[in-house]
């Protein structure tokens, strides 16, 4: 009995908690609640970009036999949004639509025949405005607003310099300027966005079921669109077939679902197709992006100057966070001073964007990692080396306020040149082929949630009764990142329990404590630490418990999870005895744990939304692509990527590895083939093979070293794993390209047809003649 | 109108009156109520409806339930037996083939097809048997992993 010891996971391979379910099929997803009278709900959507509407007619389609409610702009005047500063959305549109494919009305019918049959019944008049498809188009002299309140289209302009560019560019040996395009891209999860909508009429109250990454923030604008008192309000989120951003805040499924469930009394399923899913979009803006660096001949940045435009599309979501991000996320990854950043997130008729997995850094990590490779090479530097030259030094805080703690890169760095054979094989490979390197950061949880409450930033409560079940309660999102598996195995640790011994129940408001949801790669950090507390608040109930039953001092009290005891002669008690001697003084036993951010965290206030950006720790991320390129066809194929990622801690190694994958892999389809495209507004990519995802036929061998820089106040060290290592592929598949056919791209996707296009142009230029790397988009 | 259906779903036989136009994939969801095939695109996009019909990998999204008359369907809810995951779902459970789980079904059907086929499948046969299923967590390296380890489970006689 001596030989107890307690039970550890953290550090180990640990499967998902919940991946017997979802392996047998047992898991249930919102559209997977089949039940006996449920309504069936459909949206009838603008077919015009811009246009003042000037009637919704639904007589005819009321008339239809087995329709339920039909509901439009005039059912609802509130607006809802993530932004408490930007609220300008209605769920269905009011006086205007915005793009085409916004929600116009809704209809709730016995079956799915009958509502697609009522749609068509539904008759909309309108007199067409102005459309503007490009931030060029909508912010040209003239254009009419597509918001009152934003009469130049433009949501949000950022502008700061910290230093003086035109003083660095004085001291740098090369100045160089490049411009980037990258393309919209799209989250693209394999659920489609749905809701089942429970409205009781007899009592009042509202139960929404919703494929959501955010519970807490579906509850605020279902009260404030529904005109509902919260408590009235219960909000399920079911298995989440995944996010990546774009269910960070309430979409308008939910909302719509709800306003057709009370008018009908009734329940309503709504489960919109690919299409819809992707017009609902979120996802990443169209960026166009103009960078100059300047450098000394040692590699060192002495100045940067960012110009940054996205197209975000029709409503705001969380726009002005976006183009904030792309200004503080230029800092915490270099040493970097005299930084001017101009950026613009403009409004147009497209869909709206949202916050896509890298949220705001991805496309001006591109753009840098980019020019810092081009002007490396004209230095005749090592790529590697540039990036050595302008480490920072942890622990820090950078020009802009931002609070590095840990930094693992250069040991990132270090371990993809060694696993890449990065020195002895760079430049000596065989023709078409070539090797890119780009690094990334990301941040782990923004400091402050953009709903400020002055709560604490996470909350988890713990129960355990006469059972001796530990019971966690957290309204932790697990949308398949593992969360739930990470709390779990948290708690087990510090309680030194076998993860048997625990279960956890999230995602039903009725239950489960707040929490601000799943996005920024928050949810370990901060949700992990408050979990941490919440368990040393339990073991020292039983702590105490085991010392009065044992007749000693807590202090003497050795817990090794299924056993107590107060020195190593005594026989000590079971987890299950000191659970009752625990149960004696309260009866069932609830403990809370909290987490909040440290004030130094939340950024600055240099300029106007400094805050964003802060965070408590920011992981790093350096990788290495192998590529070979067709010169005949175009075709790029990635052979290989080497990743290594500063994850402070790996918690559970299997599930940074599936996460830093993840993230890779992402980042390779929209550095290579994933696009949104409109014609005149017109989603034209709205399916899964125009809009084309690598399959598992295109897709690389991806070897993942963990850095462990453990931060000083991560749980048990961790910082985030999720989202950090998107970004440097793109940089590193262009600038693997560029070595391997001296060709660099700018405009992404790099598809066969433009680097096709890119080698017909050399050739007919002259052979042999690689010239000057440039942007080859033939478009 | 409707037509009678006969078939053997997950090992029982069942016979069901079902309209002709009726999909395969709602047949499963929504008449039998086994919500484990999952829709994810609009028609033959995604792969995430595949099941068996006859251990051939068939996408439910493009197939008639009407169409399947006297043939053997198997779900993903047929594959654990006697309380034991099968092969195929032990690997993707344990190798972390699932992460949202919402391609899950689908890519285990089409890797239980193949293993009935070819117990021993090479890297690039795995590659080809799961070329038409789309996961967007993964980035497939762990399902590569997860196929592999189920076709050794597979070869030490446990079921696919």
């Amino acid at each position: 009995m001596n030989e107890i010891a307690a039970a550890h996971s953290i550090g180990a391979h640990v499967p998902l908690i919940d991946g017997p379910d979802k392996v047998s099929g047992r898991a249930k997803y919102t559209a997977d609640f089949v039940a006996p009278g449920l309504l069936a709900g459909r949206i009838f959507r603008s077919p015009y970009s811009h246009a003042e509407i000037l009637e919704v007619d639904v007589s005819a389609a009321l008339r239809l036999p087995g329709v339920k409610a039909i509901v439009t702009g005039a059912d609802c005047d509130k607006t809802f949004g993530v932004l408490p500063i930007a609220r300008s959305e209605h769920p269905l549109a009011r006086e205007k639509v915005r793009y085409r494919g916004e929600p116009v009305a809704a209809v709730a019918a016995i079956d799915d025949a009958t509502a697609k049959h009522a749609l068509d019944l539904i008759k909309l008049k309108v007199r067409e405005l102005p459309a503007y498809y490009s931030s060029k188009q909508a912010m040209a002299a003239g254009a009419s607003a597509i918001h009152a309140h934003r009469p130049n289209n433009v949501e949000r302009d950022v502008l700061f310099e910290l230093g003086s560019v035109a003083q660095g560019f004085r001291e740098a040996d090369l100045v160089r300027e490049g411009t980037y395009d990258c393309a919209e891209v799209c989250q693209n999860q394999m659920e489609m966005h749905a809701a089942v909508a429970e409205y009781d009429a007899i009592r009042e109250r509202m139960t929404v079921y919703a494929s959501t990454q955010v519970p807490y923030y579906v509850h605020l604008m279902l009260a404030q669109i529904l005109d509902m008192d919260m408590s009235r309000i219960r909000v399920i989120k079911p298995h989440v077939g995944g996010g990546f951003g774009c269910r960070t805040e309430a979409l308008n499924v939910e909302l719509i679902a709800a306003l057709l469930a009370r008018k009908a009394g009734g329940s309503v399923r709504l489960v919109i197709n690919r299409e819809e899913t992707f017009i609902t979009h979120r996802g990443r803006p169209q960026t166009d992006i103009r960078l100059k660096l300047g450098m000394r001949k040692d590699g060192r940045i002495t100045a940067v100057e960012c110009e940054c435009y996205q197209r975000g599309g029709a409503h705001s979501g969380y726009g002005i966070v976006t183009i904030l991000y792309s200004g503080s996320m230029l800092y915490a990854i270099y040493d970097l001073h005299n930084v001017k950043y101009i950026g613009k997130r403009v409004l147009t008729n497209t869909p709206p964007c949202g916050a896509f997995r890298g949220h705001g850094t991805v496309d001006i990590r591109f753009a840098f990692e980019s020019l810092l490779d081009e002007m490396a090479s004209e230095l005749a530097l090592d790529p590697l080396a540039v990036r050595r030259a302008n480490y920072l030094t942890a622990p820090t805080f950078t020009d802009n306020d931002l609070m590095v703690n840990s930094y693992g890169l250069p040991q990132c760095v270090d371990w993809v040149e060694q696993a890449s054979g990065w020195r002895a094989r760079k430049g000596k490979l065989p023709k078409g082929k070539g090797l890119g390197f780009a690094c990334s950061h990301y941040i782990s949880g923004a400091s402050k949630p953009v709903n400020w409450t002055g709560e604490p930033h996470a909350t988890v409560k713990i129960k355990l009764d006469f059972d001796g079940s530990i019971v966690v309660l957290s309204g932790a999102a697990d949308i398949g990142q593992g969360s739930s598996t990470i709390l779990v195995q948290t708690v087990g640790e510090v309680l030194g329990l076998p993860l048997s011994r625990i279960r956890i129940v999230t995602g039903d408001s009725e239950v489960v404590p707040k929490d601000n949801g799943s996005y920024s790669s928050r949810v370990t950090f901060m949700v992990g630490n408050a979990a941490i507390d919440a368990a040393q608040n339990l073991k020292r109930v039983l702590v105490a418990a085991a010392a009065r039953k044992l007749e000693a001092n807590p202090e003497e009290i050795e817990c090794l999870g299924e056993l107590y005891r107060a020195g190593a002669q005594d026989r000590g008690l079971t987890f299950n005895e000191v659970v009752v001697e625990a149960l004696k003084d309260s009866g069932t036993i609830t403990v809370t744990g909290n987490y909040s951010t440290i004030p130094q965290s939340h950024g600055g206030k240099k300029y106007r939304g400094a805050a964003i950006g802060g965070t408590m720790g920011y992981s790093y991320s350096a990788q290495v692509v192998e590529v070979s390129v067709d010169e005949e066809t175009g075709v790029v194929i990635v052979d290989k990527v080497w990743v290594a990622h500063d994850c402070g801690k790996a918690l559970n190694r299997l599930s940074v590895e599936g996460q830093v994958q993840g993230s890779v892999w992402m980042g390779m389809g929209q550095a290579m083939s994933e696009e949104t495209a409109y014609h005149e507004g017109l989603l034209v990519t709205g399916n899964m093979l125009d809009y084309r995802v690598p399959t598992i036929e295109d897709s690389p061998p991806i070897e993942v070293g963990i850095i462990e820089s453990n931060d000083p106040h991560g749980p048990f060290g961790a910082k985030e794993a999720g989202e950090g290592s998107l970004a440097a592929f793109l940089p590193a598949l262009t600038n693997a390209v560029a070595n391997a056919i001296g060709v660099r791209f700018n405009t992404l996707p790099v598809t066969p047809d433009r680097v096709f296009a890119a080698l017909e142009k050399r050739r007919r230029a002259g052979n042999g003649n690689a010239g000057k790397a440039s942007n080859a988009d033939p478009r | 109108m409707a037509r009678i259906l006969e078939l053997v779903l997950n090992g029982r036989r069942r016979v069901d009156a079902v309209a002709d136009n009726l999909l395969l994939l709602d047949y499963l969801r929504e008449v039998v109520g086994l919500t484990g095939t999952k829709t994810g695109c609009d028609g033959g996009e995604c792969g995430a409806c595949t099941v068996l019909v006859d251990d051939q990998p068939r996408l439910s999204c493009l197939t008639l339930a009407a169409g399947v008359n006297g043939q053997r369907i198997d779900t993903v809810e047929s594959l654990a037996q006697d309380g034991r995951l099968s092969a195929v779902q032990r690997g993707f459970h344990e190798k972390l083939g699932s992460q949202c789980g919402y391609c899950t079904p689908g890519f285990i059907m089409a890797s239980a097809g193949l293993l009935r086929r070819n117990p021993c499948p090479s890297e690039q046969e795995i590659r080809a048997a799961l070329g038409s299923n789309i996961c967007r967590c993964t980035g497939y390296v762990k399902i590569i992993e997860a196929v592999r380890y189920a076709a050794e489970l597979h070869a030490g006689g446990v079921a696919p």
